[in-house]
C-alpha cells in the first residue's frame, strides 16, 4: 500500500510535467518524479523494526572485529541510501540547469507558455 | 507505520496543490512541503542521512525555484494543450500506469526487503564486512567513499557538469559584449 502511494505520487508529478504549458510547472513535475522516485527505492530497503545502518559500540564485538548477527538481521539496505544519496545531489544539480533554461527563455521571449514560445519561433 | 500513510497522505496533498495551484509562487513552496515530508519520512524510514541529505538540497532547490518565479510578471497561464499533444500525454500517462500497476503487483511486501531473503547479496556483505574492511562506522559512508568511490566521483562530475552549464547559460555580460563586437 505505501507503494502504491508512492506510485500515485509519481503520476502526479509525470501529469504535470506532460499536461501543464506552464515551464515552471513542467520543472516542478520533474521534481516531484524526482522525490517520488527516490523514496520509493528506500522504502524498498526498509525493515520493520529495522535499525539505521551506523554501527555502534552494542552490535560491534572487538574481540573478532565483526557485527553481531542481531545487527546484520536488523539493519536495514544501506545500498539504495547510498545510490539515492548520489541521486539527490545529482537531482539538484539538474533543478539548476532546468531554472537556467527556464529564465533564459523568459528573458528572451518574456512568456513561461511553451505554446507561446513555439507560435514565436523564426 | 501509521506515521508514514500520513506523511504519504500530506505528500499528496501538497502534490496536488502545487500541480494545480495557478499562483507559481505557492506552487514552489507546495513543492517545498512535498520535499520536507519526504525528508520527514527518510528519517522514520531509518535512513538519517539521506534525510539530512534532503533538507539541505530543499533548501536550495527553493531558493533556486524562487529565484525563477519571483519578480516575473505573474500572469495566470491556463487552457490545455492542443488536441495531438494532449492524446500524446494520456497514451504517455496510459503506458507508464498500466507498466506501474504490473510491477506492484511483483514486488516484495512492505518492510521485507529483498536482501533479507537472499543469502550472498551484496547489502549484506557491505553490513557484515563494511566495518571490518573499510573502518566507517556508517555503512552507508563506506559504500559511497569506498566500495562505490568512483560512482561518487561521476556523480561529482554530473553536478560540476551541470553547474557549468548553469553558469553558462545565466551568465548575460560576456554574451552581450561578444553580440555586440560581432555588430
Amino acid at each position: 500500500m505505501p507503494y502504491a502511494m508512492c506510485f500515485l505520487l509519481f503520476m502526479i508529478g509525470l501529469y504535470c510535467a506532460v499536461v501543464k504549458k506552464n515551464m515552471v510547472k513542467i520543472v516542478i513535475g520533474l521534481a516531484v518524479m524526482e522525490y517520488a522516485v527516490n523514496l520509493f527505492l528506500i522504502m524498498l530497503g526498509f525493515r520493520v523494526n529495522g535499525a539505521a545502518p551506523i554501527v555502534d559500540k552494542t552490535c560491534y564485538d572487538p574481540a573478532t572485529g565483526r557485527v553481531t548477527a542481531g545487527f546484520l538481521n536488523a539493519a536495514v539496505d544501506p545500498l539504495p541510501q547510498a545510490l539515492v544519496l548520489t541521486s539527490i545531489v545529482i537531482g539538484l544539480g539538474t533543478l539548476a540547469l532546468l531554472i537556467s533554461i527556464c529564465i533564459r527563455t523568459y528573458e528572451k521571449y518574456g512568456t513561461f507558455d511553451i505554446t507561446q514560445i513555439r507560435k514565436l519561433k523564426g | 507505520m501509521v506515521i508514514f500513510y500520513v506523511l504519504l497522505v500530506f505528500m499528496l496533498i501538497a502534490a496536488i496543490i502545487a500541480v494545480e495551484t495557478d499562483d507559481l509562487l505557492s506552487s514552489v513552496i507546495c513543492v517545498g512541503a512535498v520535499g520536507v515530508g519526504g525528508s520527514i519520512m527518510f528519517l522514520f524510514l531509518r535512513a538519517p542521512d539521506i534525510a539530512i541529505t534532503q533538507i539541505v538540497v530543499e533548501v536550495l532547490g527553493l531558493i533556486i525555484l524562487i529565484r525563477a518565479t519571483i519578480a516575473r510578471d505573474l500572469t495566470f497561464i491556463s487552457g490545455d494543450r492542443e488536441f495531438f499533444g494532449l492524446v500524446v500525454s494520456i497514451v504517455i500517462m496510459l503506458v507508464i500506469f498500466l507498466a506501474g500497476v504490473r510491477v506492484l503487483g511483483n514486488l516484495p511486501p512492505f518492510g521485507t526487503p529483498v536482501f533479507s531473503q537472499v543469502p550472498d547479496a551484496a547489502s549484506r556483505t557491505y553490513i557484515a564486512e563494511g566495518l571490518q574492511k573499510t573502518g566507517a562506522a556508517n555503512i552507508v559512508a563506506a559504500i559511497i567513499l569506498d566500495y562505490r568511490g568512483y560512482d561518487t566521483l561521476g556523480e561529482a562530475t554530473v553536478l560540476f557538469t551541470s553547474i557549468i552549464g548553469a553558469t553558462v547559460m545565466l551568465r548575460s555580460k560576456c554574451r552581450k559584449s561578444l553580440e555586440d563586437r560581432n555588430g
